[in-house]
């Protein structure tokens, strides 16, 4: 260490942080792995896939992927999820944001514990609250409904919608508001006019970290869905234990394609994701 | 409690008016015109839905769990009267295996809070270093994730541990090693590395948003004194760090009590009871046994067991919130 940095030539001064570099891509990818290898696995034939030493170069066959939109019911689980993933967020939407407008702007002193308390019900253990819900959603019909899971979701992601948009509301300037309001907009001119505009991108994002959890979600629907409203997460269940001998290429391709439209959401929002995941708590 | 006592707050939020109350200034605004004083009500459907959606259910679980029924006996339906109310209470108390799911469940989260913490933590700090290729690293390591739970036990039990066909069974040969099954080896083991897989990015991503937060000249300043990067991370990044700690680990023991898609598909809860946790104990209790009585007393348990959680998390987010506005 007697050297002054000036005199280690650059490649030997920068080498150590080349490696660093190097070695935090490989652990990541290493983290990734698991997905790739079932991405790659849904590519392969059922023999191929368990072939060994396992094969990491081969031609792709779309094959299985055929057959699970073709020859399972995949499509009708999908078509449960999407359904129900859109109008719980929708449903979350319609009351979180002029919740989070009232709560921005008409600020009272208990404004801060209500903000807390909707927290805390995002919180709740689900498992703690599930003999009563299914004794509820008996009595009212709600069994195996989808309008049973977009309540219960829309419940899941109301306190998610008010912190994330109350805090990107704060963030906006409250002249601009002011100005709408003297030229004398009503309170949905100021909000279609004013705010949307403004909170679009974060509403965007704010509905994708719906979506992560609304997909996502199983205890609820193992527990009050039977065939009819079952999302995908109930089917990709089905898949725990060999069905018959050849089943993990077409195991894999069924967990990819519930999977994909996930990544997908949770890396077009990776910006929010901080926020999202702990409710707003961390900016 | 912190779910017990707010309700009494919200209820008066949602019903009496505040007409009288002054409106406490928004940040950095003046005080609106009081034109459209009722928009403070622009809440008051989404506090009436969260409250018919989880109060309702909290106070039933509460009434339910001092009844005997059992949907497979339609007469049962009833309160156990006054005398004998705390009878599931006692019933599950004095069951041994009550006290295993107990130990199970706390095994299980503090488990794959340590680990996630561990790795979460080494992810954060290489990761916040500037070079070529950081980007994919991130989006790499956010993806586990964003799995689906199920799809990412279907994944690991089937594609990946596998003792014929899975990827492991491949290393371990290749290694000359025999090939284990490790669900079936040692099932609470891979439970615990498969959550563990999937939350270290939620930890990573709160401690990275902590580091990045550090404003790099008092690192620069330590760095200038002579402190080592040792030292800079014992006495600069650290105590910065702390309260992102603490987020992080409160949120994840608060959801990781929760864990059951992982149990269901893993281990269903086996061999015997060697992987129940609570919730999967609730599942059992109410939909195999259909004991409603009993699950809601379980129930109760894992409510008052993410309350001690929460109760800190509030905590934390209260103070961090009045300093916001302050």
């Amino acid at each position: 260490m007697t050297r002054s940095p000036q005199q280690i030539p650059t490649w030997r001064r920068r080498l150590p942080g080349h490696l660093l570099s190097l070695l935090t891509l490989l652990l990541s990818f290493l983290m990734f792995f698991p997905i790739l290898w079932m991405v790659m696995t849904s590519l392969k034939t059922e023999d191929m896939a368990i072939s060994f030493p396992p094969q990491f170069i081969f031609t792709p066959t779309f094959e299985n992927w055929r057959a699970v939109f073709v020859g399972t019911p995949f499509m009708e689980f999908l078509g449960n999820t999407l359904f129900i993933t859109l109008l719980s967020t929708l449903l979350a939407l319609l009351l979180g944001i002029p919740a989070a407008y009232a709560m921005t702007f008409y600020r009272t002193k208990r404004t801060d514990s209500t903000m807390l308390w909707m927290m805390s019900t995002r919180m709740l253990p689900p498992a703690g609250v599930i003999v009563p819900i299914y004794v509820l959603f008996n009595n009212l019909n709600l069994l195996d409904t989808h309008l049973g899971l977009i309540l219960l979701y829309g419940g899941m992601n109301l306190p998610l919608v008010v912190w994330m948009v109350v805090g990107f509301m704060e963030d906006l300037p409250f002249t601009i508001i002011e100005a709408a309001r003297l030229d004398g907009a009503s309170l949905w001119q100021e909000f279609r006019y004013v705010l949307l505009p403004l909170l679009l991108p974060g509403l965007a994002a704010t509905s994708l970290l719906a979506l992560i959890f609304t997909w996502n979600e199983f205890f609820f629907a193992v527990n009050l869905t039977t065939r009819d409203a079952s999302p995908l997460s109930i089917y990709v269940s089905t898949f725990k234990s060999a069905q018959g001998d050849l089943f993990i290429a077409r195991m894999s391709a069924v967990a990819t394609a519930s999977v994909i439209p996930v990544l997908l959401a949770g890396w077009a929002a990776q910006k929010q994701l901080v926020s999202g995941l702990t409710l707003g708590a961390v900016k | 409690m912190a779910l017990a006592s707010p309700i009494s707050v919200s209820l008066r939020e949602v019903f009496v008016s505040e007409a009288s109350m002054p409106a406490a200034p928004t940040a950095g605004a003046t005080k609106p015109k009081n034109k459209g004083a009722w928009r403070k009500f622009l809440s008051s459907p989404a506090l009436v839905f969260l409250i018919i959606m989880t109060q309702v259910p909290f106070v039933m679980t509460i009434y339910f769990s001092f009844t005997n029924w059992n949907l497979l006996r339609p007469n049962s339906r009833g309160f156990l009267g006054w005398d004998q109310m705390f009878r599931n209470y006692g019933r599950i108390l004095t069951n041994p295996d009550f006290y295993t799911v107990l130990r199970h469940t706390v095994t299980l989260t503090l488990s794959v809070v340590v680990v996630t913490f561990v790795f979460g933590m080494m992810f954060a700090l290489l990761l916040n270093r500037p070079f070529l290729g950081r980007g994919l690293a991130r989006t790499f390591l956010i993806s586990p994730f964003l799995v689906m739970p199920v799809a990412a036990a279907v994944l690991w039990k089937n594609v990946m541990l596998d003792p014929s066909f899975g990827f492991s069974a491949f290393l371990m040969r290749s290694v000359g090693l025999r090939s284990v099954y490790l669900v079936e080896e040692a099932p609470m083991v891979s439970i615990v590395g498969i959550v563990s897989w999937q939350w270290t990015p939620f930890v990573m991503l709160i401690l990275l948003a902590g580091l990045q937060s550090l404003p790099s000249s008092t690192v620069e300043a330590a760095r200038i004194d002579g402190a080592g990067p040792l030292l800079q991370f014992r006495y600069i990044t650290l105590p910065h760090l702390r309260r992102f700690i603490e987020i992080a680990l409160l949120l994840e023991i608060i959801f990781i009590l929760n864990v059951f898609g992982h149990i269901f598909v893993v281990t269903t809860g086996g061999p015997g009871i060697q992987t129940t946790n609570l919730p999967y104990q609730i599942f059992l209790e109410a939909f195999s046994r259909w004991n409603v009585g009993r699950a809601s007393a379980y129930g109760l348990f894992a409510i008052v067991l993410a309350n001690i959680a929460v109760v800190f998390f509030l905590q934390i987010v209260r103070r961090q919130r009045k300093e916001e506005l302050a």
